[in-house]
């Protein structure tokens, strides 16, 4: 074992390995955090916590994991590049360890100019670090785990003993590409890989029939990434406007269906939906899972973490093993 | 070449509508900041009458004169008139920031200002269009990226391959930019140099870059050369 963490044992069990995903609030109340983790306790192997995503300010990820570790709920790290150097990065790893956190997600992170998105004023000014990018991210944590040294060189008495993982977006630009990217991230040191939401199956497929013959599937374990959608509008704005996403027109259909079933009812085209969402959901997670060389599903229920039992539960996921 | 983009006039004013600034000289340097509309003589000469009817607007007694040459960043270029730029109470200087910053360790007890925004290293990429392309971090990689560099052109200075933010091309930041590392497979493809770009790059040494505080680099034999010729005219 490489870290002895729950999502690693699950991995080495051979079942399917499960993670969901938990936004830390902005505001320093923890009360959030331990209600999300409870919702989510028990019906994932471990969830990722949230390293301020859109560039916005929020409790930060460790500290939130800590949290979340704290109330029963294993964490997953995650740490972009956009937000720290060599230093601060390697400062907070130590930190981390010592809590006893021991899955780490590895991240270039969203550019700060989306923390000014929507209502919110953010903070379009600041200053990007990107000391290092995400595959010298992995590299330094695995450097630090299996060499116990750090980046610099100087000798760390006790290594902090990280599950390591990478994100990786298997139909982005440019397409022909991303399985090298993948290859760079596994080469580098990465134990798991977490895949951009998953709408386009078929597309999907093709790409991990490359991975498979590339053996990169053997190297790590990829957990395919599903975001569970929450209205046709959403899967539109999935498919138009988020990088390497795209949803099968039928797809979008299908919501649309589901919404004008509820006639001029706001309440029940909001509730119809969701039903739908969670149907379409578990469909992919079982196309998902069916796919050769997939090791798990990385559920995103983006401000919703209470659809992820029912979801788990559906699809025939729970209760999960016990390692 | 370095390219920047004039200031705003009235910011310009404020830095120099204080009482005690009679005389002011706008100075434009004519290399890389005239071929960007910027900086150059004429860009100075404009400046300087925008100042004239601001002072006047404000009833300010000022006189506000223009001149400019060739490159505010070797001495010999501006050797000649440095007494005459010496007579003004003020300088405002349109050439980039090493102009500025080189004038203002030549000028004494004369205040030089800065007339124009430095923005990047660049080209021109079209009439009126100017591109950055080089950030001069000191340790150049375009061999292994296709003579696209990342440093310069990725808004997260990436080096091992493309964020999941690149959109059709473009970059999470702007669909009005390129995203560089969707340009870099392209061109590295282009040349069948796409295994190249396997191999995962290493932290850098940002020591090389502005990080390893100002740099400078001294040519020993120019100054061996140098040294030996102001000996022998016994300076």
């Amino acid at each position: 074992m490489k870290s002895g963490s729950t999502l690693e044992k699950v991995l080495a069990s051979g079942k399917p390995a499960v993670t969901a995903e938990l936004g830390p609030p902005m505001s320093a109340d923890p009360h959030e955090v331990v209600h999300k983790a409870k919702l989510l306790k028990g019906f994932c192997d471990a969830a990722n916590i949230t390293d301020c995503q859109t560039a916005v300010v929020r409790i930060s990820s460790i500290a939130a994991a800590a949290i979340a570790f704290q109330n029963g709920l294993e964490p997953v790290m995650q740490m972009t590049c956009r937000d720290r150097n060599r230093i601060a990065m390697q400062a907070d790893l130590l930190g981390a360890a010592a809590l006893g956190l021991k899955n780490c997600l590895c991240l270039a992170g969203d550019h700060q100019k989306f923390s000014a998105a929507g209502k919110l004023k953010g903070h379009p000014g600041a200053k990007n670090v990107y000391d290092l990018d995400t595959c010298q991210l992995v590299g330094m944590l695995k450097k630090m785990r299996d060499e116990s040294k750090q980046e610099g060189g100087d000798p760390l008495e006790v290594a902090p003993k990280f599950f390591i993982g990478a994100s990786w977006t298997p139909m982005g630009d440019p397409i022909d590409f991303r399985p090298i990217n993948l290859m760079k991230k596994v080469n580098a040191g990465a134990d798991f890989i977490q895949t951009q939401g998953i709408y386009d199956m078929s597309l999907f497929r093709k790409q991990m029939e490359k991975i498979r013959n590339m053996g990169l599937h053997e190297k790590t374990a990829i957990l395919a990434g599903i975001i569970v959608p929450k209205s046709a509008m959403m899967l539109k704005y999935m498919d138009s406007s988020v990088a390497g996403v795209s949803v099968p027109k039928e797809m979008i259909d299908r919501m649309n269906k589901a919404k004008s079933a509820a006639g001029e009812d706001k309440k029940k085209m909001r509730e119809l939906q969701e039903q739908e969402g969670i149907k379409i959901t578990i469909e992919l997670i079982h196309q998902a899972l069916e796919t050769p060389g997939v090791k798990g599903v990385h559920i995103q229920a983006i401000e919703w973490e209470s659809a992820i039992e029912g979801i788990v539960k559906a699809a025939g996921l729970y209760p999960r093993p016990e390692v | 070449m370095i390219v920047g983009s004039q200031k705003p006039i009235d910011e310009i004013w404020n830095m120099v509508k204080d009482k005690d600034k009679k005389k002011v000289l706008v100075f434009g340097c004519n290399t890389c900041v005239a071929i960007c509309h910027a900086g150059g003589e004429k860009e100075a000469e404009t400046i300087a009458s925008l100042l004239r009817m601001k002072a006047s607007q404000e009833g300010k007694q000022m006189e506000v004169s223009h001149m400019g040459v060739m490159r505010h960043c070797e001495p010999e270029y501006f050797d000649n008139v440095i007494e005459d730029v010496k007579k003004y109470d003020m300088v405002v200087s349109t050439a980039c920031g090493v102009g500025v910053n080189f004038l203002s360790d030549r000028t004494g007890t004369v205040p030089v200002v800065p007339g124009i925004n430095t923005s990047f290293y660049g080209a021109v990429e079209a009439p009126g269009v100017f591109k950055e392309l080089c950030a001069g971090c000191g340790d150049c990689i375009l061999h292994l990226t296709g003579g696209i560099c990342p440093i310069a052109r990725c808004a997260k200075t990436l080096m091992n391959g493309p964020c999941g933010g690149t959109n059709k091309g473009k970059c999470e930041v702007s669909n009005e930019i390129d995203c560089a590392w969707y340009l870099i497979v392209e061109r590295m493809t282009k040349l069948g140099q796409l295994d190249k770009l396997g191999t995962v790059l290493p932290p850098r040494n940002w020591a090389t870059s502005r990080d390893g505080g100002p740099r400078r680099i001294s040519l020993e034999h120019i100054r061996e050369f140098e040294e030996k010729e102001e000996a022998k005219a016994g300076k």
